[in-house]
């Protein structure tokens, strides 16, 4: 998914070694001295690694250069960088990629974010990362009694928790996160795709704790701000935010846990409100998402204290004739004959169970595409 | 041409102006809008997190009910969440014939049918890849000369890479500062540019949220920006809408007008800010209806020989 991917697969062996000039970003935290740029120009075949290019800096010009490194082919995932500002796997890009898109023919890197440096292009993945990881209870919990052989599970069930299994702990999602950049207290991305890998396990005994835990944490599942950062920075087709949504769907659907952060209403809000409309009725959207899904909402104390928290919005929308007052007390809606066809899709669709295998869950990263 | 015309939900609700601009602005450009006022909203990615079998059928619906309208080449949106949306969904729909033959026949009982392969195309896209940046550089009556225009691309219009088909032939991540220097503006980059506006947990983490419109916008301000323009109503309900709040929450005056894309395509086609709906915003576009009279004011100066 990450745009470093290799492309170079089919590069001839015999390619002559080129010059590529790299800018580093250098900082020693105990020197007491700010962050600074250092460049460097390496010389190396087009469809060598960018690792390959900073270690050769390394060995050629400064040994001072800070970079962790180990497996070398995008298994062990130390090697978690910025270049030309995305996140990606230094093991795992091309020089020839990198070049192309850079802003200026020099190949930026720069250390992870959203974690602190501990010197030049390492970052501090305990402090940040494996912390977060720790939070979600990262083990299986079994369901007791524990068998005496093995547990027998449904090999679908298994093959839906591969994806979260292909993670190698690189840190590349976590140093693009959106909602972690303006609220560090979230649990971000890795752990949440990592917290799936365990409730999608029919083995594990505490999928309602687990999700109720993560849907009641001001910073847990409901604070995902859905950006897609996390699904372009993986480079191993994870989907973190994917990963999620499917949290937030069984905490939601199949436990019915309403949570206190307006999660669970928020959704229910859209979603009946599109039932009852076709369109988004907007200005029940708040009301609906603090006080609960009905007309009714914004009579509750919730609803009541936050529309009174945004009546200047209000005020000031109606004066400019943003809020047209007819649409804001009733809506707008689709004819009526299409609203119905509408509704018995819903009716259709949720009445599936999910338990007995009606729910229809696609997921391309298990299935893949049709050849046709 | 003629386009199967989605407009979303928010702009013929809390942001009308979008709609408006885009319908003063068509003609202009030879689009032939045809709405597709039967469809439901797309669920702005929620109803795809209640259900994705729910969210992908309703928006099957809408393909297919882009798919009965007569002549039209594709179908185009005016919202980068719309466009994420279905563009989720219609992955899923044209990866696998099973699939959608299950979806289709829920549709079946109103006669509806998707097929794969609609083509469908934010404004934004089709401005690019339709018209082309030659033809609307040639059809630009009042060239945006010294507006500093910061784009503001909206998360669901830039990332997935391979699913909104954004490569070196259509890189379409980069199409909101190609626009703007065809229009004659200038281009402000800044940090914040593909950033999330905050809007989807406004209601979940309203600090975080505001917090994330604030910088964003705080950032433009500070690479001297005259004005912010974004392709999705829902990235501007959060960066106008909820601008006096962002403000006090990023404890900074901002300050700083936000133009929908058709608005700005419509400034430079020669419109008047009126008509394009500039007093519905929250935050005045004083600036760029300041600069837009004196642009006026100068070029009648000059035709009338002054």
């Amino acid at each position: 998914m990450a745009e470093t991917t290799p492309t170079t697969a089919a590069a001839p062996r015999t390619a002559t070694p080129e010059q590529f000039k790299l800018r580093m970003r250098r900082y020693d935290p105990e020197s007491g001295d700010a962050p600074y740029w250092d460049e460097h120009t390496i010389e190396l075949e087009p469809h060598r690694s960018v690792l390959e290019a900073i270690l050769q800096a390394r060995d050629r010009f400064d040994g001072s250069i800070g970079i962790r490194c180990s497996c070398r082919q995008a298994i062990c995932g130390s090697c978690g960088v910025r270049v030309n500002g995305e996140p990606a796997l230094a093991c795992h890009t091309h020089l020839d990629a990198a070049l192309k898109s850079s802003a200026d023919g020099v190949i930026e890197i720069e250390p992870m974010g959203n974690m602190p440096v501990i010197k030049d292009l390492i970052v501090d993945m305990d402090a940040v990362h494996w912390t977060k990881i720790r939070r979600v209870t990262p083990w299986l919990i079994a369901k007791q009694p524990v068998p005496e052989r093995e547990y027998i599970v449904p090999r679908e069930s298994m093959i839906d928790v591969t994806q979260t299994m292909a993670c190698i702990q690189c840190g590349a999602c976590v140093s693009d996160c959106l909602a972690m950049e303006v609220d560090p207290g979230f649990i971000g991305p890795a752990a949440l795709a990592k917290s799936y890998r365990f409730v999608g396990d029919p083995r594990d005994d505490q999928q309602f704790e687990r999700l109720n835990d993560l849907a009641q944490d001001p910073e847990g599942i409901f604070d995902c701000t859905h950006c897609f950062k996390c699904v372009q920075a993986c480079p191993k087709d994870v989907n973190p935010m994917g990963q999620i949504m499917r949290l937030r769907r069984i905490a939601i659907d199949d436990h019915q846990i309403v949570d206190q952060n307006n999660g669970e209403r928020h959704e229910a809000a859209i979603t009946g409100l599109v039932r009852n409309y076709g369109l988004l009725h907007e200005a029940e959207l708040i009301p609906r998402s603090y006080g609960g899904n009905s007309w009714f909402a914004k009579f509750t104390p919730a609803a009541g204290k936050e529309l009174l928290s945004s009546l200047p919005v209000i005020v000031r929308g109606l004066l400019r004739g943003k809020l047209n007052p007819r649409i804001a007390i009733f809506g707008h809606k689709i004819p009526s004959d299409d609203l119905k066809a509408v509704q018995a899709i819903y009716d259709k669709v949720e009445s599936r169970d999910r338990s007995s295998g009606q729910r229809y869950e696609l997921n391309l990263y298990i299935v893949g595409e049709d050849e046709q | 041409m003629k386009v199967a015309y989605w407009p979303g939900c928010v702009s013929r609700g809390f942001t009308p102006e979008l709609h408006g601009s885009m319908a003063k602005v068509a003609p202009l450009l030879d689009i032939e809008l045809v709405e597709l006022d039967r469809a439901c909203c797309t669920g702005a990615g929620v109803i795809a997190e209640h259900n994705q079998e729910l969210a992908d059928t309703l928006n099957a619906r809408t393909f297919a009910l882009a798919q009965q309208v007569d002549g039209a080449e594709l179908m185009m949106n005016i919202c980068s969440t719309c466009q994420g949306a279905q563009s989720e969904c219609q992955e899923r729909l044209d990866a696998n014939a099973e699939y959608r033959a299950h979806v289709n026949e829920t549709l079946a009982g109103e006669g509806l049918s998707y097929e794969k392969g609609l083509t469908n195309k934010n404004f934004l896209w089709l401005l690019v890849e339709e018209l082309g940046l030659d033809e609307l550089r040639a059809r630009v009556k009042r060239p945006l000369s010294n507006l500093k225009v910061g784009p503001f691309y909206g998360c669901y219009i830039v990332r997935p890479r391979d699913r909104l088909g954004i490569d070196d032939e259509r890189p379409r991540d980069d199409y909101l500062h190609q626009v703007i220097d065809a229009l004659g503006g200038t281009v402000i980059d800044y940090a914040g540019m593909r950033k999330c506006c905050g809007f989807p947990i406004i209601t979940m983490n309203k600090e975080a949220s505001l917090k994330q419109a604030g910088r964003h916008i705080g950032d433009a301000v500070d690479a001297e920006a005259d004005c912010l323009v974004t392709p999705c109503p829902l990235c501007h309900l959060n960066l106008d809408l909820q601008q006096p709040l962002a403000a006090k929450t990023v404890g900074r005056e901002l300050d700083l007008p936000v133009l929908h894309l058709p608005q700005l395509v419509g400034l430079a086609l020669g419109l008047d800010p009126k008509e394009l709906g500039f007093k519905r915003h929250v935050v005045r576009p004083t600036s760029v209806i300041d600069w837009s009279t004196s642009v006026v004011g100068a070029s009648a100066g000059a035709s009338s020989g002054w």
